[in-house]
């Protein structure tokens, strides 16, 4: 297809490479430097989308960010995106992309049938209407609704694409890089400071790029581009293109989303596709530049209604005419200057100006090239339905009340100009309070609060002159405060046209008898009228208004509705601007991918993954891993087709008749070390350490100050002022921030240093009546006998040459020994325990095995500890002592936790011996009770008890104490069980502890 | 995110510490008789204030010492910071 409203001439594209791409299935011809949306008009297309509501045709109403209408679904490389600005997205070869919000096709669309109901669905509608009947909601309205108002579809495959993050500092980050950015950074540069410069277009120099302008002897993209290339050699300077800064937090921080590989068929090896910079800086300049503000007429959403500056870069930057017949709507000289581009290339446009007798510097230039301009007159509204035909104009008298009668004008595109709205999104995210200019009628940054300075046309400074002057300063005066120097740079003569005033006009009445829908928000379909209902219905505040009606909070955030709904707002409630006040700006200034925030934690990278320097044996083992906090444990190791509860079982009967071993490495261990490390365990945990002997471990338990159990574990003391403490897997890093806490803020005069031991020693279990045999084996040197290293003792060993230290502990309630050996030596210990432990029949066993040993023996591990429990509760009342304070003592006097019926840890079986009992069922005394029912307690852990051959769960239960023997129910409405079960005693296999000692 | 200005390492993100909560929260000293409100105060009632509050933070991914910040709770403006021990100016 043919490119027919491609000027012959001219434009920053290049016409040597012509790039094909497809819209909603069409192929056309684009050239390389074209956004979608230059392309697609350069082809005549106008018609792009669907709006939200109403469904009414959408076309193109801007060039860049501040785009409300042109959102497509983008093919790319097989993935797609959605909800993706034409006006953004580059061109690339092979680019496919579709409408959004339309069905069957954008030009038959059902939803339309909206707009014709349009009187049905005012503001609040959905409010008002869809609240009864009340289960209707579910399953009628809100389906429907979702099916019929939206945007693009999310792709549901993973995402192959990759995104970084990075963090860096700087002197001055500059946001923008129109004249203000250029000139500030170019004098901070030549001073030394470090400095980030950050265009979100593809091409720098901002408004220069298509402002008729001349910066010393030079156009104003040739100055920009000098610029641009001296910057770039600079050592101390960053500058980046397609890079968003979106957001600004709090202590100058800034956070800007770089799109890498979104202008590019498919995205390089090695990079990502998007890079999010976290940027501190020491300053920050805002040079965003402003918006131009639309007029609201009638029928102003239709596709070729267009602002004035986006038809002007149109033409100027990519070569294409927005229309052959163009009419020009302003209320200021702006507008001029796309008419007259559009006489340069042989278009002859018509201008409206509401004024009634404006005179500059421009608008004789404009008369001189014979432009036809009527002043005094508006657009009334535009005709036509998916494009502009013509439009109604009429007179306008000069209080803007009364239109003349209404003529019909053959166009077909209206440019609209209602001047300039400042983009002060990130000053006044930085908590700077905006203030409103009179003279602009907009809002402008006011007091800072962080160190941030805004210049040029987003601080409401609209002639080039003062901007490069201005900015020239600012950028020498911030850079030299930081780093001291004060080099001279030169500001270069501007030469530049004149304005003059603009018209305090933005809204055109209605004609008598006329109800055209006249949009203020144009993605969100959000009229007058409905601001109008708001207001009649008593919404006051400007932050209820935009709620209720929905104005502002579409995609594009409102960047060119905010300012027309204030208007708007303040006029019908007689009030001016300022005191109608603007919503509140918040970050992103425009939408950002989730991958991005993502960045690389995704997946496997979502947390770190810590593996036991004997991980590699249990892989070779067919070992099957779980996440154990952010270590990987062996759950069991599978032979065969083994089942879990198979391999489970096999591995803890063999711990019960033989010997087994497991790798206990991921133990937290930290090292206490001091002349007060018995003192502060003392303190630390609830027994008695003071009298604690060298070479001897004992298992303590340490509370929170609300009395809840914290953490349980043995500790040991390796040398008189050395212990060894030992806490849960998943408590580890929380106990060391406890114990610091406590030694450096509550108890700084006790002389005890902590440390983190965990990766320092690889540990083994070896569990089982066989196990001091294999001991034996493994350190032939080493008395281990029941004398030599009794219950609850601590050795240290030789094992082949290898230093070890040796602990008689228990947690399957087994005879039991821990041996740990420095970290690198882990394999070697292992394999050795593995190889000597053959003729005892070792086998190794997970920590579903471990659970099971220790759920029968009745041993409380994190499920029970779950930071609900306190000592009484999990039976270990008899580590409280009753002659020394610790920690959370005072607490347990609570009346509730010296409840007599307070909860208690108890065993429970099944009444037919089994049926296993889901963990986190709850416990009731009647199953046929009338819901709800009340629960007594709940199920702390389950396991097949090995011992007994049947199911066994633990429990804490209400008045546990009392209600061994009982029977009960457990109820899991989650998995629809209901089963009688018996109360027993939590210590279900060898209650007096007999084994351990043995 | 907050910059903090550790008193042992100097200026660091906020992402290296985690909040402790009131600073000015004295523990009642061990083995001494205490009320129930006594104790409920300290375990359990803190004041919220809007403005200046000097709050404890560990510097947990860097050199893992109790800090005290004195922060502005609404405008997160950090006034000064103390080590875990300093005489409060």
């Amino acid at each position: 297809m043919a490119q027919s409203y491609r000027i012959e001439t001219g434009g920053l594209i290049n016409r040597n490479k012509k790039i094909s791409f497809k819209f909603n299935g069409v192929t056309y011809f684009g050239y390389d430097g074209d956004t979608l949306a230059s392309a697609l008009l350069a082809n005549g297309v106008h018609l792009v989308g669907r709006s939200f509501k109403y469904h009414r045709p959408r076309g193109f109403f801007g060039a860049g960010v501040d785009e409300p209408y042109a959102v497509v679904q983008l093919y790319r490389n097989g993935e797609t995106e959605p909800n993706i600005k034409a006006t953004e997205q580059e061109l690339f070869e092979g680019l496919e992309a579709s409408s959004v919000n339309c069905w069957p096709s954008v030009n038959f669309d059902i939803g339309a049938i909206n707009n014709f109901l349009k009187i049905f669905l005012p503001a609040g509608f959905y409010y008002k209407t869809f609240m009864w009947p009340k289960s209707f909601w579910y399953k009628i309205y809100e389906p429907f609704i979702r099916k019929a108002a939206g945007l693009g579809v999310a792709s549901t495959k993973h995402d192959k694409e990759r995104y970084e993050h990075k963090y860096e500092y700087c002197d001055l980050l500059i946001a923008g890089s129109g004249p203000s950015g250029l000139a500030s950074a170019y004098s901070a540069a030549k001073n030394g400071a470090k400095v980030i410069l950050a265009e979100d277009k593809p091409r720098y120099g901002g408004s220069l790029l298509t402002s008729d302008v001349n910066i010393g002897n030079q156009s104003g993209k040739d100055w920009a581009d000098g610029i641009i290339s001296e910057l770039k050699e600079m050592p101390n300077v960053t500058v980046k293109n397609r890079s968003q800064v979106f957001g600004y937090y709090d202590h100058n921080m800034l956070v800007m989303s770089e799109k890498v590989s979104d202008h590019l068929p498919e995205t390089k090896k090695y990079h990502p596709n998007k890079r999010l910079w976290y940027i501190r800086a020491k300053e920050v300049l805002i040079s965003s530049g402003s918006i131009e503000r639309p007029i609201v007429f009638g029928n102003n959403d239709t596709p070729g209604v267009m602002l004035s500056s986006a038809a002007k870069e149109y033409l100027k930057v990519y070569g294409v005419l927005v229309g052959k017949k163009p009419l020009v709507f302003t209320n200021n000289d702006s507008g001029y200057e796309t008419a007259i581009e559009f006489k340069k290339h042989g278009v002859d446009p018509i201008v409206l100006d509401s004024r009634s007798n404006p005179q500059s510097e421009i608008i004789d230039e404009a008369k001189n090239l014979g432009i036809n301009i009527k002043n005094s007159y508006v657009v009334v509204a535009a005709q036509g339905y998916k494009k502009v035909k013509s439009a109604d104009v009429a007179t306008i008298s000069e209080d803007k009340k009364t239109l003349g009668k209404i003529e019909n004008i053959n166009c077909d595109c209206i440019c609209v100009s209602g001047f300039w709205t400042p983009t002060i999104h990130l000053a006044s995210q930085s908590g700077n309070k905006t203030k409103f200019n009179e003279e602009i009628d907009a809002f402008v940054p006011g007091v800072s609060k962080q160190n941030e300075t805004t210049l040029g046309a987003a601080n409401g400074v609209f002639t080039l002159e003062e901007t490069l002057k201005t900015s020239f300063e600012k950028g020498k005066e911030l850079s030299k405060k930081i780093t001291e120097k004060d080099n001279e740079v030169s500001i270069p003569n501007v030469v530049e046209k004149k304005y003059s005033k603009h018209d305090k006009f933005w809204c055109v009445p209605l004609p008598k008898g006329k109800s055209y829908k006249r949009f203020l928000d144009f993605q969100n379909d959000v009229a007058v009228s409905d601001v109008e209902i708001a207001l009649r219905e008593g919404y006051r505040s400007i932050e209820h208004v935009k709620r209720y009606t929905t104005l502002g909070m579409a995609t594009d955030q409102g960047k060119t509705s905010n300012l027309n709904g204030l208007q708007l707002v303040s006029e019908i409630e007689n009030k001016v601007v300022p005191s109608v006040g603007h919503t509140t700006f918040r970050p992103p200034y425009t939408p950002i991918s989730i991958g991005a925030i993502v960045g690389r934690e995704v997946g496997k990278h979502s947390k770190p993954t810590r593996k036991s320097p004997i991980h590699n044996w249990h892989e070779e083992h067919n070992a099957v891993f779980v996440d154990a906090g952010v270590w990987l444990r062996p759950r069991y190791y599978k032979r065969g087709n083994e089942t879990l509860i198979e391999a489970s079982k096999r591995e803890a009967k063999n711990v019960r008749t033989n010997v087994g071993v497991c790798d206990v490495t991921t133990l937290g261990k930290i090292d206490v070390k001091g002349p007060d490390a018995a003192e502060f365990l003392n303190r630390v945990y609830t027994n008695a350490w003071l009298k604690l002997p060298v070479g001897k471990a004992r298992y303590g338990v340490m509370l929170r100050e609300d009395g809840i159990v914290m953490d349980d574990g043995t500790t040991t003391r390796i040398s008189e002022n050395h212990y060894h403490m030992t806490t849960t897997t998943a408590q580890a890093a929380n106990v060391l921030s406890h114990l610091e806490y406590y030694l450096q803020l509550v108890w700084p005069e006790l002389n005890v240093n902590v440390v983190s031991t965990t990766e320092q020693w690889a540990g083994a279990a070896i569990a089982g009546p066989k196990s001091r045999e294999l001991l034996q084996k493994l350190f032939p040197k080493t008395d281990v006998s029941k004398e030599g290293l009794p219950f609850m003792g601590y050795v240290e060993g030789d094992l082949f040459g290898v230093k070890a230290r040796i602990f008689r502990i228990s947690f399957s309630g087994e005879l039991a020994y821990e041996v740990n050996v420095e970290s690198d030596n882990g394999r070697f210990m292992w394999e050795k325990i593995i190889e000597l432990g053959e003729e005892f029949k070792i086998q190794p066993y997970g920590t579903e095995a471990l659970s099971t040993l220790r759920i029968e023996m009745g041993h409380v591990a994190g499920s029970e500890l779950d930071g609900r429990t306190i000592p009484y509760d999990n039976a270990l009342e008899g580590l409280l002592s009753k002659k020394k304070d610790f920690i959370g003592k005072r607490s347990l006097q609570r009346a509730a936790f010296v409840a007599e019926d307070r909860q208690r840890i108890v065993g429970v079986v099944p009444l037919d011996k089994k049926t296993s009992i889901p963990e986190g069922s709850h416990l009731v005394k009647d199953a046929n009770a009338p819901l709800p029912n009340k629960k007594l307690g709940h199920i702390s852990a389950s396991c097949w008890s090995v011992e007994h051959d049947n199911p066994f769960s633990l429990a804490i239960l209400k008045d546990g104490k009392n209600m061994i023997g009982e029977k009960l129910f457990v109820m899991s409405p989650l998995k629809n069980k209901v089963i009688p079960v018996e109360i027993v005693s939590s210590h279900y296999v060898d209650p007096k502890g007999e084994r351990v000692r043995s | 995110m907050l910059h903090i200005k550790c008193p042992h390492c100097g200026m660091r993100s906020q992402n290296e510490f985690s909040y402790g909560g009131d600073a000015t929260v004295k523990r009642p000293e061990l083995n001494k008789e205490v009320t129930d409100q006594e104790w409920d105060n300290f375990v359990y009632n803190r004041v919220s204030p809007r403005g200046k509050h000097l709050e404890l933070w560990q510097h947990l991914s860097g050199c893992r010492q109790w800090i005290k910040v004195e922060r502005d709770t609404a405008s997160h403006e950090i006034f000064k910071t103390y080590k875990a021990n300093e005489e409060i100016a």
